[in-house]
């Protein structure tokens, strides 16, 4: 059985207590609001695209270690970095949680999770993937959001 | 028949079980029960000697499974006191004997600007529905509030009633455990004219259910929630009213005669059952009724009041103001079902950590979201209990909880 120590790695717990990239974004930022039905998680993501570049990014709500966690992490591997990245990003994510929808794609070893790695004992819990990628399916509302 | 849990306990396989070699402490049951060796047998029984089709065929097998089918009706309607097996009506579950009703009862009752009242306690199976009647014709909903201590405030009930055509609302909260005074409710409905609807789910299993006594005009309950299969939901109702109500969904056993230009509908309650149901779990939730009659509801009740009690002593004892327990604090007032927040930890961290040990919590907002939000939370762990829960699992409720607080 997979222990706790899987699940609530200290990077992860870190993340918790001291969420990074936190607050809202004033407009021309655009946001995106995710909702996990199951447990009442809320989170809303706030992103500033220019130039094609995400330029900033921040979230907030209220969840579990898991989702605001993730959603921290999140922030801080694609804040900066230009839009095809941060989709590329999401991809090899999704990948490790195992909810890539295309079941064809190929892994792209050339992306580097780094401390998102932490998070690949999620998926020893099943039901917290959700959790995990709460705020990451967000991100692609929002993504979607700044190209209207 | 005395009560003694140890018996009690022998009577229920999966309480036996081990999950990493470590027992299970199941406190779920507001959720769904477990079941007793007497249903199981019952279920599989009637599979591998029994089952046929009900009410359509002639031969010998068919006939004797639309008996069991119907003594089941019957074994219900004596279990909450129903002047007739036909005020028995069976669906799938709780929350379509609720939609059953609210459409139906209101389809023929309800026209734009009609007030139906709701409490704030109420489970999103007694709130979506009617937000469904709101849409499509313009009825308007009112709502009890609460005191601070998660019971309804009745301080202006008779004015809430005035004008109203049907007050709908639980017996008992599934997150607070608040039990209501459904007696006084209807009363009171009744002085102004309103039909009462009552989700009963959680207070059937656990307490003695008079629907004569309590004056309801419906009541809705599940099979799940008091030892017996899923699948089943139970639907008592007036005859009279049952009688007045246009069908709920069509199809075959609900009708008379069906013609090219149309169609008659059986009598109550076939009216209302159309298609195969669930047959082998009916039968076998005659058994789950036969199980907690002979235990006996006066002592599955009065158990559950003395869990109560060593829960609320314990949790305080342990906790004291790292813990707050949502609901009533009498034991008397309330089922054994405690919502809790525990120093600050998620409730889904907090059921995770629980899960380590074994203890089976539900964590989440257990489909009352505008109760939540009146709470002031996303969500809650909620450890409910039932006829075979101990205090000593009580205890290994307490000592998961301390070990959560290494963590977070």
């Amino acid at each position: 059985m997979a222990g706790l120590e899987d699940l609530y790695r200290e990077i992860i717990l870190d993340h918790y207590r001291t969420p990074r990239n936190r607050g809202e974004l004033e407009a021309p930022a655009v946001s995106a609001e995710g909702h996990n039905p199951l447990c009442g998680d809320e989170i809303r993501i706030f992103i500033d695209v220019k130039d094609g570049l995400v330029s900033d990014v921040r979230f907030n709500g209220s969840g579990c270690s898991i989702s605001q966690s993730s959603a921290s992490m999140m922030t801080t591997a694609v804040k900066g970095k230009p839009v095809e990245q941060v989709r590329a990003i999401v991809k090899r994510f999704k990948q490790m949680m195992t909810i890539d929808e295309d079941e064809n794609s190929s892994i792209d070893e050339s992306i580097n999770l780094g401390d998102l790695e932490a998070l690949q004992g999620v998926v020893k819990f099943p039901v917290r993937i959700k959790c995990a990628t709460l705020g990451w399916n967000t991100l692609l509302d929002a993504l979607v959001e700044s190209d209207k | 028949m005395t009560f003694d849990v140890t018996t009690i306990r022998k009577d229920f396989p999966v309480l036996h079980r081990l999950v990493n070699d470590k027992p299970l402490v199941y406190l779920d049951s507001a959720n769904t029960s477990q079941k007793p060796q007497v249903v199981i047998d019952a279920l599989s029984h009637f599979m591998e000697t029994g089952y046929a089709p009900i009410n359509r065929s002639a031969y010998q097998l068919a006939a004797k499974a639309t008996d069991a089918y119907e003594a089941t009706r019957s074994a219900l309607a004596t279990f909450i006191n129903a002047p007739k097996a036909n005020e028995v009506v069976f669906t799938k579950n709780a929350t379509e004997a609720l939609n059953l009703v609210i459409m139906s009862w209101g389809q023929a009752n309800l026209k734009a600007g009609d007030t139906v009242l709701l409490t704030h306690m109420e489970h999103h199976a007694n709130i979506v529905p009617w937000h469904m009647l709101v849409a499509e014709r313009g009825i308007q909903l009112r709502w009890v509030p609460l005191t601070s201590d998660g019971q309804l405030d009745l301080t202006n009930l008779d004015e809430l009633l005035k004008g109203v055509k049907a007050f709908s609302f639980t017996s008992m909260s599934n997150v607070l455990g608040t039990i209501n005074p459904v007696q006084h409710l209807c009363a009171a409905a009744h002085k102004a004219g309103a039909i009462t609807i009552v989700d009963a789910c959680q207070s059937v299993p656990h307490q003695p259910t008079d629907v004569q006594k309590l004056g309801a005009d419906f009541m809705v309950f599940s099979s799940h929630k008091m030892c017996g299969p899923s699948g089943v939901g139970v639907l008592w109702g007036r005859e009279s009213l049952l009688e007045a109500m246009p069908p709920f969904l069509g199809g075959g056993n609900m009708i008379a005669d069906v013609r090219l230009d149309g169609f008659t509908t059986a009598e109550v309650p076939a009216k209302f059952e159309a298609g195969t149901p669930a047959i082998a779990e009916v039968v076998a939730l005659s058994s789950a009724v036969q199980y907690l009659t002979q235990v006996g509801m006066h002592n599955v009740r009065q158990h559950e009041i003395e869990l109560s009690t060593y829960v609320l002593n314990t949790l305080n004892a342990r906790f004291g103001d790292d813990i707050t327990i949502h609901g009533p604090i009498n034991p008397e007032l309330r089922g054994a079902t405690f919502s809790f927040a525990f120093r600050g930890i998620h409730p889904h961290d907090l059921s995770q950590v629980l899960d380590q040990t074994n203890v089976c919590v539900r964590a989440g907002h257990h489909c009352a979201k505008p109760l939540m939000k009146i709470l002031g939370a996303n969500a809650t762990v909620r450890a409910s209990f039932y006829l075979y829960n101990t205090t000593q699992e009580v205890d290994a409720l307490a000592d998961a909880l301390d070990s959560a607080s290494d963590i977070f």
